[in-house]
């Protein structure tokens, strides 16, 4: 499997990753050189094995909903960017 | 001195009246400040809050409620969250971040009374097996300075290893607590996944991730584990299962015990120095009364292939709440919304972090989900599966815990496979959910080189006792870099 260029930019934007134009090709061939590794992948047959996502054979836990939790909007919002009136300010999304 | 004492030793001094939390806590501070210099393991130093808490871990004493970690002076590694303190992952996207909360581990291991003195040196958001990506420059290894620590927990590593604290705590994604440990000749434990809560720890790749203690010797790892593990209900993935005292069974005798030898960790690729070291530990455990047995694990070869989809992957997933819209590194005047995201992503984060997140993007993007990320699960499966009819044999595993010694600084960092198979023992053991430990066994060409034990599932209190016993016979682990005595 070989990436291009093109591809680079391509799952960069899917990622919303700014990557610099002059470093693109070397993306290009070491992303081209770990998925060669992962190829070897390939050579087993996998039919029938059931998909392992977790080392954990449990069920996800559930609690009773009630709020164990106080709001702390200011003391998150001190180390925010950018906020006002208690809100994430952000580049005018909506004209 | 202090700094050449155990965190046990620490311990029953403080007990015994002979030394208080202060004195500990103004030594070790200052070995940091005299000699931190020479391998930049920590990034932040918090001495007035060290100072304060050893203070007060001083008067609880008085009163009569202490503990066995009272006033014992420990490092974190800055990937753990701590409140009011600079929290950056060793990452210029969070170089700005103080944590509004502590981590689960740090709240925990402060309610037993331990002093943190700072924050320790690591690859960028733990992505890396030689501390070279971090933000912060390179840790070095306090037996050579030309040399790395390992990583990502290089700097908890290099910290304890020249005694600048008596011990620290790390996170083990593929290897990153046992391969510095290795590297640096220090007694690492990476426990079963869900033990330790993730809770606070910032996520790399959320279904290997697991904290653990990194110490001089599988004493200090035991009492420290007492007080990291247990159940938290703010991790989903938590277990609910007693926590044993890890220090009960370090004393019991290792007649019988059965020890597998898998033939994959000691074929092609495992340097001859490395091979003699670990048959000189195995002969030691054969002399306690072990009995050794040639297993198989017969997937270890697709480890590294399987981590490098999974781990990607869930990194992918997981950093994307780096956007510079409520935290972290944000560019200097966006354009749009997009042009925000983008830039300050390009500009906060690293290169190995910026290859993973691509790589993990490209396998979980639509074609190619199948054929990465489901291919990989079910290998993962198989290699899983390797391990538990390994267990149905042996009572634990045992090969060496890297391929080689401590490489140089610089020697890897252009090339990304090379780098990865550094961890080719270790990977596996993540895959699986399994318990492990490093275990300094000698040198070769004055490195440490380490032993790596492999548990079942829960069984950490076998695993330091098995290191345990080793270590009352031999004194690898109490050696120390001439340079840091």
């Amino acid at each position: 499997m070989s990436l291009e260029a093109d591809d680079v930019k391509k799952i960069a934007h899917l990622a919303r990753l700014d990557i610099e134009e002059k470093n693109i090709e070397g993306y290009a061939s070491s992303l081209t050189s770990i998925l060669d590794l992962v190829d070897q992948m390939n050579a087993v047959d996998t039919t029938d094995v059931q998909p392992m996502a977790h080392p954990m054979d449990v069920a996800q836990r559930l609690r009773a909903d009630e709020v164990l939790e106080e709001n702390q909007r200011e003391n998150f919002q001190k180390i925010a960017p950018k906020t006002e009136d208690g809100l994430y300010l952000v580049p005018k999304v909506i004209e | 001195m202090y700094h050449t004492k155990t965190l046990s030793q620490l311990s029953a001094m403080l007990e015994a009246g002979e030394v208080t939390s202060v004195q500990l806590t103004e030594h070790f501070l200052k070995r940091i400040k005299d000699h931190d210099g020479e391998i930049n393991s920590f990034i932040t130093i918090t001495e007035e809050q060290a100072l304060k808490a050893a203070a007060e871990a001083d008067a609880c004493r008085k009163a009569g409620n202490a503990g066995p970690l009272t006033g014992v002076p420990v490092a974190h590694k800055d990937i753990f969250c701590t409140k009011g303190v600079k929290t950056s992952c060793g990452s210029k996207m969070l170089d700005n971040f103080e944590s509004p909360y502590d981590a689960t581990v740090v709240e925990k291991m402060q309610q037993a009374g331990v002093i943190m003195l700072g924050k320790t040196n690591m690859d960028e958001f733990a992505m890396g097996s030689s501390n070279e990506t971090s933000f912060y420059g390179a840790v070095k290894n306090p037996w050579n300075t030309k040399a790395v620590p390992g990583g990502s927990s290089g700097g908890s590593a290099a910290s304890v290893a020249a005694r600048l604290a008596p011990a620290a705590t790390g996170t083990d994604t593929g290897g990153s607590i046992r391969q510095p440990a290795s590297f640096c000749g220090i007694t690492g434990l990476k426990p079963t996944y869900g033990r330790v809560s993730r809770y606070g720890m910032i996520a790399f790749a959320s279904s290997l991730d697991q904290a653990g203690p990194m110490a001089q010797s599988a004493e200090d790892c035991a009492l420290l584990l007492n007080a990291m593990s247990g159940f938290d209900p703010k991790d989903s993935t938590s277990l609910e299962k007693d926590v044993p005292d890890y220090t009960a069974d370090l004393n019991k005798p290792l007649k019988g015990l059965k020890i597998g030898l898998p033939k994959e960790y000691f074929g092609e690729g495992l340097s001859d120095e490395i091979n003699t070291v670990v048959q000189k530990a195995i002969e030691e455990y054969k002399a306690m009364g072990a009995e050794i047995k040639e297993i198989s694990l017969p997937n270890t070869h697709l480890a590294v292939p399987v981590y490098y989809v999974v781990a990607p992957a869930e990194c992918s997933s997981n950093l994307s709440r780096f956007d510079g819209v409520r935290f972290g590194h944000r560019c200097e005047d966006p354009q749009d919304l997009e042009d925000l995201y983008k830039r300050s992503r390009g500009e906060g984060f690293g290169d190995e972090v910026k290859r993973r997140i691509l790589v993990g993007t490209y396998a979980l993007s639509a074609g190619y989900y199948d054929a990465y990320y489901i291919k990989a699960q079910q290998l993962r499966r198989m290699i899983s599966d390797d391990f538990t009819k390994a267990f149905e044999q042996v009572d634990v595993i045992m090969g060496p815990s890297a391929p080689e010694t401590a490489f140089n600084v610089g020697e890897k960092s252009d090339d990304p496979i090379s780098m990865y198979l550094s961890d080719i023992y270790t990977i596996a053991v993540n895959l699986a959910g399994l318990p492990g430990m490093s275990v300094p066994a000698g040198f070769s060409n004055n490195m440490p080189v380490g032993l790596q034990i492999i548990g079942n599932h829960f069984d950490e209190s076998r695993l330091l006792n098995v290191a345990h016993q080793y270590q009352q016979k031999t004194d690898w682990h109490s050696q120390i870099p001439e340079a840091f005595k």
